[in-house]
């Protein structure tokens, strides 16, 4: 079954094709990674599946209707929920609360039953609390649950953040770049994580830069260079792709090019 | 503290322990309140002002504590429940009451009609239309003189009260005054603890992430506009019905500069913040009388003492959360 679609998605910012003419298919199963250089056109083309920008051509589909367009919060009270490249936690709220503020879309307390503390009220608010420990005990932060947002370390950070995503119960859940600032030792644990959510029947989508996770935990990769899909296929065949890779040892030639001219210049 | 305290507990670890520090700038509130309670007079008067402004900072304190957006304008709801009140009630001899609904609805009703615009939009779009909606009704205050009076001011506005008794004491006054903030203070503790709340922090914290977790964005800003509009109105209509008369200038631009510096220095977005400040910052030049001609230097002294020390304001430095 096929959980999310991109028929022809393209982007255009003036002048610029930030994504150009992209189509894939996300499988409900397993994890999907979207790999390519830095400035590819990944985090826009997430953005455009999400909702926070809208296609300037093509269709978004997630399971089998058509998102293109919506804002946000319609694309998430769908089952389709994103996690950012630069962590946006709520700052003002504790690590548990964080999680809480997910269940959102699930719960449905007005402000009467917040000043009158209704039966359904605090019954509500027994589960949102219940499911919410479950959560950080699943990335394992349930020992932070009453500590500030703010305080935690960047990687404990990026976990909060995806125990927050998946507290709305997100069909498929799209993470950008988990692993970004991790060190070795928790972007293997965080691949741990991101397969048992897998498992758990949600479908995941992530951009990643770190090939090891990619490779670790992706089911299937595709691959963009400049805005276009230049490769798809199993982590296997995405490796020995010789369109990958040109595009990663051009880039990383291009950089060092650079960056010896800046050592000559 | 280390964090592996908390693992211990979970049924009672979320809940913040009511230790002194929490309890303490309620103390402190509930201990002047009484102190003018007891010797009533001038400072009774004074406490009286504090704690009106105090129902007016606590709705301030939604808008731009909790969800974290900027109005210039709350004072214009202020004078449409002061002056609806006013005019209802000394020209048209309602009781106090239906008044202070009326001037309510109103409130709320122009909040709506400027709110659900500007709200759509980023960045200070809001905040500019309010300090014209601030400027504008100042203004019709002054000019529509058929009711308003302008700057001569309405006088024989009765006391609050209900069902023929009347509230006319100073320390009943006090005591009315005092109820109200006690409860506006439950409410806004209520509010931010539920799940209204925590979308107002989130929508605080994090548009973008909000709305990926479902939150409709303007609708929460929306809400808080009109709850922070409802608590101006009702401070307007107190404070004629306490003082029993109006004018323009009661509502105006001081009134702004007043309500954001007691904001500020009692701690935005905390529970007993705007309490506090209300409090302190009416204290606060009384506490100075003796320095005479320096009054106003030790006032700023002080204030910038407040401000380097306790940024975010004084309830914060006894906030119950811990760091990691």
């Amino acid at each position: 079954m096929t959980r999310l679609v991109l028929e022809n998605v393209t982007k255009r910012f003036g002048g610029l094709v930030a994504v150009d003419n992209v189509s894939f298919t996300v499988p409900e199963a397993g994890v999907t990674a979207v790999i390519g250089p830095n400035g590819a056109g990944k985090t826009t083309l997430f953005s455009l599946v999400s909702g926070f920008l809208t296609p300037t051509d093509g269709r978004v589909l997630f399971d089998g209707q058509d998102i293109t367009g919506l804002a946000p919060e319609k694309i998430s009270a769908r089952g389709l929920v994103r996690t950012f490249q630069l962590v946006k936690l709520f700052e003002d709220l504790s690590t548990l609360e964080n999680v809480k503020v997910g269940r959102h879309l699930h719960t449905k307390a007005g402000l009467f039953s917040a000043f009158l503390h209704t039966p359904a009220a605090r019954r509500e608010e027994r589960e949102v609390e219940a499911r919410a420990r479950d959560l950080l005990s699943f990335v394992g932060l349930q020992h932070k649950a009453d500590a500030d947002a703010s305080g935690l370390s960047y990687g404990q950070q990026r976990l909060l953040e995806m125990a927050r995503a998946l507290a709305a119960d997100p069909r498929l859940v799209l993470l950008d770049e988990p692993a970004a600032g991790l060190n070795g030792e928790e972007s293997e644990a965080l691949s741990r994580i991101i397969r048992r959510i897998a498992d758990n029947g949600t479908t995941v989508l992530l951009i990643e830069h770190d090939m090891t996770l990619v490779m670790n935990t992706a089911d299937r990769v595709v691959v963009v260079d400049f805005g276009r899909k230049i490769a798809e296929g199993t982590p296997a065949e995405v490796r020995v792709n010789p369109a990958v890779i040109a595009a990663y040892l051009g880039s990383a030639a291009t950089a060092k090019a650079a960056e010896q001219e800046k050592l000559n210049g | 503290m280390t964090s592996s305290l908390s693992i211990t507990s979970p049924e009672t670890a979320h809940r913040p322990r009511l230790s002194w520090r929490t309890v303490l700038p309620y103390g402190f509130a509930a201990a002047v309140v009484g102190y003018a309670i007891a010797v009533g007079g001038y400072p009774a008067t004074v406490v009286g002002f504090a704690l009106i402004y105090a129902v007016f900072v606590i709705g301030l304190n939604l808008f731009m504590g909790f969800a974290n957006q900027v109005s210039f304008g709350q004072n214009a709801f202020a004078a449409i429940g002061g002056y609806t009140s006013a005019v209802l009630t000394a020209t048209y001899e309602w009781t106090p009451l239906p008044a202070m609904g009326v001037g309510m609805a109103a409130a709320l009703v122009i909040a709506g009609l400027i709110g659900w615009p500007t709200l759509r939009l980023k960045g200070h779009y809001l905040a500019m239309g309010t300090l014209a909606i601030g400027l504008i009704v100042q203004e019709i205050t002054v000019e529509w003189t058929s009711v308003t009076q302008g700057y001569m001011g309405l006088s024989g506005i009765p006391p609050m009260g209900a069902f023929g008794f009347e509230i006319t004491s100073d320390r009943g006054q006090l005591i009315m005054l005092a109820s109200v903030v006690a409860a506006a203070t439950f409410l806004s503790a209520r509010l931010k603890r539920s799940r209204m709340g925590r979308a107002l922090s989130a929508v605080a914290g994090s548009e973008e992430a909000a709305r990926a977790l479902g939150i409709a964005v303007a609708r929460y800003k929306l809400l808080a506009f009109l709850l922070s509009a409802a608590l101006a109105s009702l401070a307007g209509s107190l404070f004629v019905h306490v003082v029993g008369f109006v004018s323009p200038e009661v509502f105006g631009l001081h009134m702004v500069i007043l309500t954001f510096t007691m904001l500020y220095v009692g701690g935005i977005g905390t529970i007993a913040g705007p309490v506090v400040g209300a409090l302190i910052i009416s204290l606060l030049p009384e506490t100075f009388r003796g320095f005479k001609e320096y009054q106003d230097l030790a006032y700023g002294a002080a204030l910038i003492l407040m401000l380097i020390y306790a940024p975010k304001g004084l309830s914060a430095l006894f906030s119950h959360r811990r760091r990691p």
